[in-house]
């Protein structure tokens, strides 16, 4: 037994101290500004629907392991980021059942099928948005005044548009904006407008996307290069036509654009490796927003252009490879 | 003198106060311990044994003949009988062929080494290797095909840990610009750049008293790990890249550890041959010592003289930690290239519980040579040779910042270890392709 005494394996034998679990509490700790805000523009059905959505995300990714008999991972709070994000991304009040089938989806079909942690090549949360929207459009946009939290609490919920939304059906209807005042930078900025439950508070975001980059968790690559295109885009089409969309600083703090640039373009797993592959990401992203925005149909388009961008990573990833030190070109 | 910095890298823990400040300790011989004295202690083939059981040996007498061009000469460490011919535990290989000698009670004479015209043989006859680690023979890379202009000496020692080249720096400054001086000297080199991390003031300091009257360049390096690595020293200090798969000689440069310099200036003024070295004993051991140690001494009794463990060992590594070799049990022997004994108890060592890569990228971004571990490490797990040649892993140093940095604790820098010997197999295959 003497040869069992001591610990054999490989060099090197002192690691970093940050570890998986804790990378993901750390986005946990850095949403919780825009939960904050939330629970507070919302009250009482932010409360609910994160829990359901915490619940419903962790419950299910332990049965589907216990069912398919391997360890239950559950505690590397992969599953925790993406419960709070998917909370994120549904409107601030959705039915019990709304939550979990968004939640079966962006857990199950779209992480755990593909072997679970870092094999997803698609953002879960978004996935499971992204499918709510299509399966059940009307409770998916059935936004919501925001009030303060004593309201909330009263449940004298008005049910209103989101400024994008508004925004895009009256270009629709008339060919311009007629609304003025719909999306009030400050409110944008601070977070009380309509819109989905988390992410619309600017500031908030900014303040968790900050503190992630501080923290070395992301790299600032993506976010800024995916908010740059926006605005420089959004801007150049502003200043030609500025009757037909939104200024370019309304363009970058409305909407679940902040949110998506800081959060989950940035997730790990679906976004590409490499510096230069994830500046090409960032643009993509960008450009596909203000496409879609701009001559879609659709008002929004950040979880849209962050999943097509998801596909394009492995390419990315293959065809972008730095040069290795000294590599000589054959 | 720019700095130029090399990118990558990551800052461990230094943890160097044990032993920082402890002068060097000569750990003396035994009489009837035994010494077992492995014949390959270098890169290249093992040395020939040159004696017969129950032979007497003098201390310094060879023992082992460098056997081919890439080889190195053993040498008696001890005075004494050998006692037996026969395999020695072996940190990497398990098992390497060894002679055994009983130290007699006589010990005051060491016999001296040869000291001929030519430089370079004096440096073989005295079986000096590469003492920072990669135990290269020093005969060899002193024999340089091409012009040298610079010799840049390595005085990082970069491993956390480790205080052995900080503490000869101190004790030795003068002796090791001289081992640098007869080096330089030898090869007709016009440069010589001393190159030491800035967490070494007061070694820094030292050198710098002699920076005129010898001629060098001092350059303070960041403390960041690897710095000592040959490619990021000659990066950081010249902005020269070696190309991959070349030695520095390409770009004109040989790199030296100071200890290898001191050892030089020993055979050359002082006819001493490579029987001993400083080792840093550190971690959980009661006093934790700088020690001056001749080779084939046991890592067990090595420890011993320190005072033995403080609470219980879990593992024992030899070298620093993150390159050296945990050892399985404590005969194995002391050698040439052995930098440090580290102990750690089970509080000491980070959870190792692995799980799925999160494609964070962060060892992308610690690998000093441009590689992408993450996606090497599934060509590993799905044993795919072809795809690791493509994605360069033969440059990989083993350096250990990718697991290191890695928060699923993948095993990334050993599997590329261990892949290479496949990966050859490969490239030599595809070489045989193209040429016929
Ligand atoms: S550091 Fe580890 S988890 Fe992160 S990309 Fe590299 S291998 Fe994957
Ligand atoms: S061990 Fe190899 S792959 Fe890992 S960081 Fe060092 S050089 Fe890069």
């Amino acid at each position: 037994m003497a040869d069992n005494k001591f610990l054999v394996s490989f060099s090197p034998h002192t690691r970093d101290p940050l570890t998986t679990d804790k990378v993901m509490m750390f986005v946990v700790l850095a949403l919780v500004p825009s939960i904050l805000v939330s629970v507070y523009v919302y009250g009482f059905y932010a409360v609910k629907t994160y829990a359901l959505a915490v619940i419903f995300c962790l419950g299910l990714e332990a049965l589907f392991l216990k069912i398919r008999k391997l360890p239950v991972t559950v505690r590397d709070n992969s599953a925790l980021v993406t419960a709070v994000l998917l909370a994120m991304n549904m409107p601030p009040s959705p039915p019990w059942w709304l939550v979990l089938a968004g939640s079966f989806v962006a857990i199950i079909i779209s992480k755990q099928v593909f072997g679970g942690l870092g094999q997803n090549p698609f953002n879960p949360a978004l996935v499971g948005r992204v499918f709510l929207l299509i399966a059940w459009p009307a409770e998916m946009t059935s936004w919501i005044e925001p009030s303060t939290l004593k309201s909330g609490f009263m449940f004298d919920a008005v049910s209103t548009a989101t400024p994008l939304g508004q925004i895009k059906s009256e270009i629709i209807s008339s060919g311009h904006i007629v609304s003025t005042g719909m999306a009030d930078i400050s409110d944008l900025f601070i977070g009380t407008v309509s819109g989905c439950l988390g992410g619309d508070s600017a500031i908030a975001v900014l303040i968790g996307g900050l503190f992630l980059i501080w923290k070395r968790i992301i790299k600032w690559h993506i976010p800024f290069t995916y908010l740059a295109t926006v605005f420089v885009l959004t801007g150049l089409y502003w200043l030609i036509s500025p009757e037909k969309t939104l200024n370019p600083l309304q363009h970058i703090f409305a909407g679940g654009l902040m949110l998506g640039a800081f959060f989950m373009a940035t997730d790990y797993v679906t976004c590409p490796m490499t510096i230069r592959g994830q500046i090409l990401f960032g643009f993509g992203c960008g450009l596909l927003t203000v496409v879609i925005r701009l001559f879609g149909g659709y008002p929004e388009g950040v979880a849209f252009s962050i999943l097509i961008m998801n596909a394009v990573t492995p390419l990315i990833d293959n065809y972008m490879r730095p040069a290795s030190f000294g590599e000589v070109k054959s | 003198m720019p700095f130029f910095g090399f990118r990558g890298g990551v800052h461990p823990d230094y943890n160097k106060g044990a032993t920082s400040g402890k002068p060097i300790e000569v750990m003396p011989v035994k009489e009837g311990a035994l010494y077992g004295v492995p014949l390959a202690q270098h890169i290249g083939a093992p040395a020939k044994p040159l004696v017969a059981k129950n032979q007497e040996v003098k201390a310094g007498e060879l023992i082992g003949q460098a056997a081919g061009f890439i080889s190195a000469n053993i040498h008696a460490p001890v005075s004494g009988r050998v006692v037996a011919l026969q395999s020695l535990p072996h940190p990497v290989s398990g098992k390497t062929a060894g002679i055994i000698i009983e130290a007699s009670g006589e010990q005051d004479e060491i016999l001296p080494v040869n000291v001929s015209e030519k430089f370079q043989e004096t440096v073989l006859n005295a079986g000096i290797v590469g003492l920072g680690g990669a135990t290269f023979p020093s005969n060899v890379k002193l024999s340089p095909p091409k012009k040298v202009d610079t010799l840049l000496l390595n005085g990082a020692e970069c491993e956390p840990y480790l205080t052995c080249d900080h503490r000869l720096m101190l004790e030795k400054t003068e002796e090791i610009i001289k081992g640098a001086d007869l080096i330089r000297r030898a090869l007709n080199i016009e440069n010589l750049i001393i190159g030491i991390e800035e967490n070494k003031a007061d070694a820094l300091e030292a050198f710098g008293k002699f920076a005129s009257s010898y001629k060098f360049e001092l350059v303070p390096l960041e403390v960041k790990y690897p710095q000592g690595g040959e490619k990021q020293l000659i990066k950081a200090c010249l902005n020269r890249t070696v190309p991959e798969g070349m030695l520095p000689l390409e770009v004109g440069v040989i790199v030296h550890n100071v200890g290898t310099c001191l050892a030089v200036y020993d055979a050359v003024e002082n006819k001493k041959p490579l029987i001993e070295r400083v080792v840093t004993v550190t971690g959980a051991v009661k006093e934790p010592k700088n020690l001056l140690v001749r080779v084939g001494t046991p890592v067990q009794d090595i420890i011993d003289y320190c005072g033995g463990f403080l609470g219980e060992p879990r593992k024992v590594v030899m070298g620093g930690p993150m390159m050296g070799f945990a050892l399985s049990n404590l005969d194995v022997p002391m050698m040439k290239g052995t930098s440090g004994i580290l102990v750690f108890r089970e509080e000491d060592l980070p959870d190792l519980k692995q799980c799925n890569c999160i494609r964070c990228g962060r060892c992308v971004d610690v690998c000093p040579m441009g590689l992408i571990p993450s996606v090497m490490d599934r060509f590993v797990v799905r044993e795919m040779y072809e795809s690791l040649a493509d994605w360069h892993v033969m440059n990989c140093i083993e350096c250990g910042c990718c697991s290191y940095d890695c928060p699923s604790r993948r095993n990334l820098a050993g599997g590329f270890k261990t892949s290479k010997r496949e990966v050859m197999k490969v490239l030599k295959a595809r070489e045989a392709e193209k040429n016929g």
